[in-house]
Formats: C-alpha cells, sequence, structure tokens
C-alpha cells in the first residue's frame, strides 16, 4: 500500500487524482458518509486521466462515479460500467492508516473482468 | 395542359391551392389576387397590433405550376368564352374557382366615407388605422361581435381610449345568449373599453378637426377622432352576379355539396360560397371546401362534409367559446358573476346527449366539450359547469381537432404507433396544428393512452425542477445533503446535483465551489473550465457584446502564447483558448483577471454572451446603440444560472446583423425603442423566437427580461431551453406576456426581487478561486505530486496550433476544390 494524502483534503464527495509508483493513475473518492473508493483513472471510453474528476452518487443504491466526458456511471464497489457491462475499471485497494489514505499497489479486481 | 384560374389569394384561396398542386400537379394555374400581398392569416390579422409584421402573417409558399399575379383584380368572367379578365389580362380557363371571400359591410349611413372612418378587414385597412390613431386618443368601434372586439382590442393596442357601439341588446349575439353576453360585457368594460348595446349609429360628421356620431338613442353621441366599421361580412359575389351565376338572396354563389355553381366548370370556396345557400364565415368549413373542389379536380368524388362551427377565443383576454347547437330542448347554466365566469350546457331532453353549450370566462373544458357534441355527456353536470375535475372518456368518433377533422380514434392510434408527445402528435396526425385550442385535449389522451410524461428529476427526486426550485426557495435549505435527505432518497448522482446545484447557485447562495456546494458542480463548473476529450480545458474570458480594447486583445494573445494554447474565435463574439492543463487554469487566471477578464461561464448552465452588431456609433443604417444595450445585459446577467445555457443579442436595426432571433431572448432595435423577442435557439433544432414586446423603451426592456429569465429559471425543467419552456406553457406566448407584462399571477414583484439579488450579489468566479488557497488546492493533476503535470496528454502541431495528439490523424483532410501548394524546398 502507498500513501497518497491526508484524508481530510478530501472534499467530501469529490474525486482526487494519484501518480503511482509504477505510473499508474488512480482516481480515490471520498463519500458523503466518508467511505473511500479507489479506482483507475483513465476513461476507458475516451482514454483520458479523467475519472476522478467525475460527479459521484448512487444508482439504485450502488455507488458510482459517472465519467465527465460521455457519462457513462461505473460502479465504485466493482468497477463495472452500469451502460456497458464489457468495460470496467480497475479496482483498488483503499484504507485510512492515522489519518492517511493508502492504496493498494495493483489492482484486485482486473482478474475477474 | 388544362387551365384553371382561381379570383382570389385569401386563406382558403391559398388551401384550395396547396391542395390541387399536391394532388393533381398537370393543372396550369393562374390566381388573380386584388391585394398587393399574397395570401396572410387574416385570422391572427389583429396580431398586427402587437408588433407581427406582415410578413410573419404571410401564408405565401411557392408552388410548382402556379402564378399568383397580385394587385390584379379580375373584372370581368366570360363564361361563353371561358376566359376572366383583368385591366390589363386575359385568361381563359378550363375550370375557375371563386374564392373572393368577403368584403366588411357598412351601413348606409350618411359621413361613412369621411376620413378617420374605416373598415377592419385587410392588412392596409390595419397600416391605414395605425397612421391614423397616431397622436390621437379616441375611438369608436361600430359592432360588438367577434370582429368589432378584435378591432377593439386593436385600438387599446394603439393607446386609444376606446367605445364599442352594438345594435344588438348584447355583445357576441351571434355566438352567446344573454346571460353570456352579459358577463363578457363585465370584463371588457373591467379593461377600461366602453360598452354601449341596443345603440345604432345614424349619422357620422366631421366637427372641428374630429368626428361626432349621433345613435339612434336621444341624446347620445359620441365626439371621437376614429370610427371602425365591424358590424359582420357580406360574400364578394359581384363578380359571379355579373356573369349570370346563380347567386344567393342574401347574397354568395349558391353551390351544391361538391362545391360546384350553377356553371358545373365554375366553383366557389369560402366566405363567397352559399352552399346550399348558407354562408360560412369560419375558415376551417373554407378549408374543407378547398378540399372537396381539389378532390374534384382530380377526378374525385368527395362532397362538404358538414361544418363543425364551434369557435374558442381570448378576446381581450377572455375566454369566450361556443359549440354544437345554441339552443335545444333542455339547458343548464352556471354564473358566477365574482370570477366573471357563465357557462351553458344544451343537452337533449332526457339530458343524456350534449347537444351544444357556450363558455365565458374560463374555457377550459372546451376541448372534451366540443369533442363530445352529439355523444353523451362527458361527465357531471356539477363538474362540467362548474370548473371541477372532470373524469369521462370521449367515443373514438368524437372529433378532437375541428381544424383538420382529426377524430380522437386517429389520435389514440398515432399514441398507439409510438407518438409520444404533442408535438409528434401534431406531426403524425396534423391535430393541433391550425387554432391549438385542441392542444390540451391532446395532452390528456397522451395520459389516457398510457404516456407517462414523468417530470421527476431522476431517481433520487420524484420532485420535477420547478418543485425543487419551490422548495429551495420556501424552505430557505441551502445544502444538498438537507434537500437530499428531506425530500429525496439515496446519495444523489449527476443528474440531481448539478441541477440542484444551479438552483442554489439562481438563488444567489454565495461562490459555486463554497462548502458543500464544491461536491454538487459537474466538472466544467468544479473547475470552471470546458473538459475536453483529452482532459485538458477550453478556457473563454468574458468579453460583453464582443468589444474588445487592442490592449485586452493582446493579453489573450500573450495568455495563449505563453501557455500554448490553441485559439479559436467563437460564434459567441469572443475568444476561446484549448488545450490547458488543469494545473495551469489558475496561472491563466492570475493573469487575465490582472489584466481586468472575468469568466465568461462558457463552461456553465448560465448567461454565455450577448452579441451585438455595430450599431449606430459606426453603421450607417442603426437606428438604436445596440453595443451599449448588448454590454449592459451581458453585464446585468452575467453569472446568472439557468435550467440551460443563455444566449442572447441584440441587432441596432431590422437588418438583423447580431441574429437575435436565433437567441433565447433577442433584441432588434427599431425606430422607437426596441422590440424583444423570446425563444429562440439555434442548436439541433434551429427556431425562431418570438415577438413579446415592440417599441418599448430601455427601461420596459430590461424589466420584462429580468422577469422572463426569473420566470423560466423558476419554473422550466432540468436542461429545457427557452425555447421549449415557452411552447409547454399552457396558453404560450400570450400566457407568458400576461404574466411578466400584466402581472396576472402577482408574482412580477417576487421576479424582480429574485433578480435585484442577483445583480447585487454577483462577484467574478475565477478571482474568488485565486484570491482563495484552500480553492486552488484542487487545480492539480496529482493530490500526491502536484508538480507533475499528467505526462499522458500530449500533442502535435497542425495548421500552425496544437491539437491532442491522435485526434487529428483519425479525420481525412478535407477535399476542396482548391489548388495544392507544393513546396519546393528540398527538390
Amino acid at each position: 500500500m502507498q500513501p497518497i494524502c491526508e484524508f481530510d483534503r478530501l472534499v467530501p464527495g469529490r474525486g482526487v487524482a494519484a501518480l503511482l509508483a509504477d505510473g499508474s493513475q488512480v482516481a480515490v473518492f471520498r463519500l458523503f458518509d466518508d467511505s473511500l473508493y479507489a479506482v483507475s483513472n483513465e476513461d476507458p471510453f475516451m482514454g483520458a486521466n479523467v475519472i476522478s474528476r467525475g460527479l459521484v452518487g448512487d444508482r439504485g443504491g450502488e455507488p458510482v462515479v459517472v465519467s465527465p466526458l460521455l457519462k457513462q456511471a461505473f460502479s465504485l464497489k466493482t468497477g463495472v460500467c452500469l451502460d456497458d457491462e464489457a468495460v470496467a475499471l480497475e479496482v483498488y485497494a483503499v484504507e485510512v492508516v492515522d489519518g492517511q489514505i493508502r492504496v493498494g499497489a495493483h489492482s484486485e479486481a482486473k482478474a475477474s473482468t | 395542359m388544362s387551365k384553371l384560374v382561381v379570383i382570389g389569394d385569401g386563406m382558403v384561396g391559398r388551401r384550395f391551392l396547396e391542395a390541387v398542386t399536391q394532388r393533381d400537379p398537370s393543372w396550369e394555374v393562374t390566381v388573380l389576387c386584388e391585394e398587393p400581398r399574397p395570401a396572410y392569416d387574416r385570422v391572427r390579422l389583429s396580431a398586427f397590433f402587437d408588433g407581427v409584421s406582415a410578413e410573419e402573417l404571410s401564408l405565401a409558399s411557392d408552388l410548382p405550376g402556379v402564378e399568383v399575379r397580385l394587385g390584379e383584380a379580375a373584372t370581368e368572367v366570360d363564361r361563353a368564352a371561358k376566359v376572366v379578365r383583368s385591366a390589363t389580362g386575359e385568361y381563359p380557363y378550363d375550370k375557375l374557382v371563386f374564392a373572393t371571400g368577403s368584403y366588411a359591410f357598412v351601413p348606409p349611413m350618411e359621413g361613412k366615407d369621411l376620413p378617420g372612418v374605416f373598415v377592419y378587414r385587410t392588412i392596409e385597412d390595419l397600416e391605414n388605422i395605425k397612421a391614423h390613431a397616431e397622436g390621437r386618443r379616441h375611438g369608436v368601434v361600430i359592432g360588438g361581435g367577434l370582429l368589432g372586439l378584435e378591432a377593439a382590442n386593436a385600438l387599446k393596442l394603439l393607446g386609444l381610449e376606446t367605445q364599442i357601439v352594438e345594435f344588438a341588446p348584447w355583445l357576441m349575439a351571434r355566438q352567446l345568449d344573454e346571460a353570456g353576453g352579459g358577463i363578457l360585457k363585465q370584463h371588457i368594460e373591467k379593461l377600461g373599453i366602453g360598452v354601449d348595446c341596443s345603440t345604432g349609429g345614424t349619422k357620422i360628421e366631421a366637427v372641428d378637426g374630429r368626428l361626432r356620431m349621433d345613435t339612434n338613442r336621444d341624446g347620445v353621441s359620441y365626439d371621437t377622432d376614429l370610427i371602425i366599421f365591424a358590424a359582420g361580412v357580406r360574400p364578394r359575389d359581384q363578380l359571379a352576379r355579373d356573369c349570370g351565376i346563380e347567386v344567393g338572396e342574401r347574397g354568395g354563389i349558391i353551390t351544391d355539396l361538391s362545391c360546384a355553381t350553377s356553371d358545373p366548370d365554375v366553383y366557389a370556396i369560402g366566405e363567397v360560397a352559399a352552399m346550399e345557400g348558407m354562408c360560412y364565415g369560419l375558415v376551417a368549413p373554407g378549408y374543407a371546401m378547398a378540399e372537396v373542389v381539389a378532390d374534384r379536380l382530380a377526378g374525385g368524388e368527395a362532397t362538404f362534409p358538414g361544418a363543425d362551427m364551434s369557435t374558442k377565443l381570448k378576446l381581450l383576454g377572455v375566454d369566450v367559446a361556443q359549440f354544437g347547437a345554441m339552443e335545444g330542448p333542455l339547458s343548464t347554466t352556471y354564473l358566477d358573476p365574482a370570477h366573471g365566469t357563465y357557462a351553458k350546457l344544451i343537452l337533449s331532453d332526457d339530458a343524456t346527449t350534449l347537444l351544444g353549450g357556450m363558455l365565458v370566462g374560463d374555457a377550459e373544458p372546451y376541448p372534451l366539450l366540443r369533442a363530445s357534441v352529439g355523444g353523451k355527456v362527458p361527465g357531471k353536470l356539477a363538474d362540467l359547469l362548474g370548473g371541477g375535475e372532470i373524469e369521462g372518456a370521449l367515443p373514438d368518433g368524437a372529433q378532437v381537432c375541428s381544424c383538420n377533422a382529426v377524430t380522437k380514434g386517429e389520435i389514440m392510434g398515432a399514441i398507439h404507433e409510438g407518438c409520444h408527445d404533442v408535438a409528434e402528435l401534431k406531426t403524425c396526425t396534423k391535430a393541433g396544428t391550425s387554432c391549438g385550442s385542441c392542444i390540451p385535449m391532446l395532452k390528456q389522451l397522451l395520459a389516457e393512452g398510457g404516456v407517462e410524461v414523468s417530470k421527476a428529476v431522476c431517481e433520487h427526486f420524484t420532485q420535477s425542477r420547478a418543485e425543487l426550485f419551490d422548495i429551495v426557495k420556501v424552505t430557505g435549505i441551502t445544502t444538498f445533503s438537507e434537500l437530499i435527505t428531506r425530500y429525496g432518497t439515496g446519495s444523489g448522482c449527476d443528474l440531481c446535483k448539478p441541477a440542484v446545484a444551479s438552483i442554489l447557485a439562481s438563488l444567489s447562495n454565495g461562490h459555486i465551489l463554497d462548502g458543500e456546494q464544491a461536491a454538487l458542480q459537474d466538472t466544467n463548473d468544479h473547475f470552471l473550465a470546458n473538459m475536453q476529450r483529452n482532459g485538458t480545458y477550453s478556457v473563454v474570458p468574458r468579453i460583453p457584446g464582443g468589444e474588445i480594447t487592442p490592449d485586452k486583445l493582446i493579453v489573450i494573445g500573450e495568455v495563449a502564447k505563453e501557455f500554448d494554447l490553441y485559439t479559436k474565435i467563437t460564434g459567441g463574439q469572443r475568444i476561446d483558448m484549448f488545450g490547458a492543463r488543469v494545473e495551469d487554469l489558475p496561472k491563466i487566471w492570475r493573469k487575465l483577471v490582472d489584466a481586468g477578464f472575468e469568466s465568461g461561464h462558457a463552461y456553465g448552465k448560465a448567461l454565455r454572451t450577448v452579441k451585438s452588431c455595430v450599431g449606430t456609433d459606426w453603421c450607417r443604417y442603426g437606428v438604436q446603440d445596440s453595443v451599449k444595450m448588448a454590454i449592459d445585459l451581458e453585464l446585468r446577467y452575467r453569472g446568472l444560472r439557468s435550467p440551460h445555457k443563455l444566449k442572447s443579442a441584440v441587432s441596432g436595426c431590422a437588418r438583423e446583423c447580431a441574429e437575435a432571433r436565433g437567441k433565447d431572448f433577442g433584441i432588434i432595435a427599431t425606430e422607437h425603442g426596441w422590440n424583444l423577442y423570446v425563444g429562440g435557439n439555434g442548436g439541433f433544432t434551429p427556431r425562431h423566437a418570438d415577438l413579446l414586446l415592440s417599441d418599448v423603451d430601455s427601461e420596459t426592456l430590461v424589466r420584462t427580461i429580468d422577469r422572463f429569465l426569473m420566470f423560466y429559471i423558476s419554473t422550466a425543467d432540468r436542461l429545457q431551453r427557452t425555447s421549449k419552456w415557452v411552447e409547454s406553457l399552457e396558453g404560450g406566448l400570450d400566457y407568458l406576456r400576461e404574466v411578466i407584462v400584466d402581472d396576472r399571477l402577482g408574482i412580477c414583484g417576487e421576479l424582480d426581487a429574485l433578480m435585484a439579488k442577483h445583480v447585487e450579489n454577483y462577484a467574478d468566479e475565477w478571482k474568488g478561486v485565486i484570491d482563495d488557497p484552500e480553492k486552488l488546492q484542487r487545480f492539480v493533476s496529482f493530490v500526491n505530486a502536484p508538480e507533475t503535470p499528467d505526462p499522458t496528454i500530449e500533442f502535435e502541431e497542425v495548421r500552425g496550433q496544437k491539437f491532442p495528439a491522435g485526434t487529428t490523424e483519425r479525420s481525412q483532410p478535407v477535399l476542396l476544390g482548391t489548388p495544392v501548394l507544393r513546396s519546393s524546398q528540398g527538390k
């Protein structure tokens, strides 16, 4: 797990992008209930690294992030795109230790897609 | 080729030409038109005084094989030679159609030809009335029927004190009974128009540069400046009489049900025809006749289907409707003098079948009642009469749109075949495309057909945007979390969050990135710039009215150069800089703000630009200072958040160089002030804006735009442009005018206050960011590496500027027939 930033740096209901040691980019979201989610930052439809700037919310109770480019919704739990199930974001493990957000270095959900 | 001559180019004549060219294009058609202009919408003639131009009333269109000879009156029909003559030509025919319409009836009264005495029939009449009314103060209208009330309205619009004089004992005696006429009179007098019934003019004389009309009542005479005869019309049948075609006792060319006259090669249609002896003064039966003759000329066997004489009008803001029979075995009435409403239903003797009726003051049940004539009474009498909730289904055969003869069955069929809204029904069935009075009925039938039009914003809120706006306004809630906890479910989404963010911003709740509001903003609002396909942003500083100094132009150039931005002139008279990295946005804006620029809100559902032409300062033609007005308006409404983007333009003269009629609100200068148009847009479905006000001063203009915008912001759906919003208002533009000009709902004070609050609280959003370290924090590519730009963003150079890498190769070069310049270098 690598440290990203202070938990308090995140605005509830929004995300940030972080650059990982291997050069990959991760989007980390803090929801209104202070839960954290981390997914890959690259929009699989357009190829731009912008997922962290999407709006979060829920669809039928499932927490989602919506791509700011073409507005597809992705589950924050599984990474799967709710508008096209063949497409998914990678999901990263995320935790808070001593007020620091830490993200797993490698995707743990990739194998399932 | 067979020759067809049509005498007259009015509404019915024009409908006939369209029908005949469609069914049988082989006819060679000549139209002789006495008026100097082609067919226009005489039903809406009075709109001329509302500022609608003659061009806008025009019904003319180029039809193949049709020659229209304007200003050339037919003077003689020679049936033996089968030729029509005018002062200048001769037109042989195989078939001849009379569509000469009517003329205004003027009783034989002394003084009827004096200057200042007019009839109310053609655009020329209206132009003459308008010219004569200039600088005068009083007018008399003779006739209290439909036409008389229209004329009275016109005089009122021209600013004249107006008196109606009607010979019959009550107003609209042909459509209403005494009680209905009484209620109507009450409404009209409330508007400041005088009404004298049972009164007839006997003599007009010129006295001291004014007019005096004596009457049949002792001691009653009127001193006035202008008199309009609006006492009915008579068929223009003289030409037919002269050539020996049979005419009726009370005038009109006698026809059978195929519209043929006593000469089988000659037809008559519209108001000049006396079908089996009966003249029809409405346009719908005339249209039916036009279709009958077109069918006959194409070899068909059509006959006149009978006429629905029902009428529904809004006269001087008062609803009046009459349908079916005027009298019958049973009748039931409801009179409410307090609210000024009257309803009467005519029933069969067993009270089960509706035969007819009339409504004054409130015509809401009209579409249902009219469609039910001849069938079962569609509900409880008390509800029908007293304006209660009406339940009851129409039979399939009931005619819903009488103008275009569309039945309920046809409409339900169209709904089952996939029509989902009124617009689609209009296209598929033509219902609702003429007078529009059946549109509420269409909505009801859509609901009956199972088409549910949900106004819910999204799965988290069952309320419409307008309802949420009211909730926020009334409760004073300032956070999304409180709103969704109290009035919604779940945690929100990309639909409701920006909608609520916009509502909070419209109600002036501080900077859009303050506190929890930051979490609601769409990505563009969140970074106060427009995200492009590769994750970079475009930057658009405001350039009010499109006016910019050379120094400011240089600053934009310097900024673009320093940050290596692609630049393009936008359609809204400003400059867009593309390819800005998120971490560069604050640096770019620091320089722009220091040079005096503000956010252009190109990223927001907000006022974008107010374009202008060059106006009086430079242009030879300009009549008002359009640039100054555009700047004033843009500065007034800058930063105003709304359900969708707002665009505007100001043109300095009628040449309309700023394309104001393609805007949400457009202003065109006139000799006397400004015309205001609303509800236009470009985009996927372009629409010209409609005239809301004409010849108003700057103060009235701005006040009306304030109210228009705030009423729109308060009541529109999410992402509903003003054009769709205006169309969705029941009662349309007239209703809008009543609300924001006449203050019918009593909300203008509140709308004014909301706009005043917006103007007072405006602050530049970008300045608010660059002065706030906490807000600046988020403008980084990576939270853990704030100095590192996103390494995946790459550009390439095309046409001397940078573009996102990998996009340009996907598009093929544009092949034009221009010479290719080959470089000789290296050869």
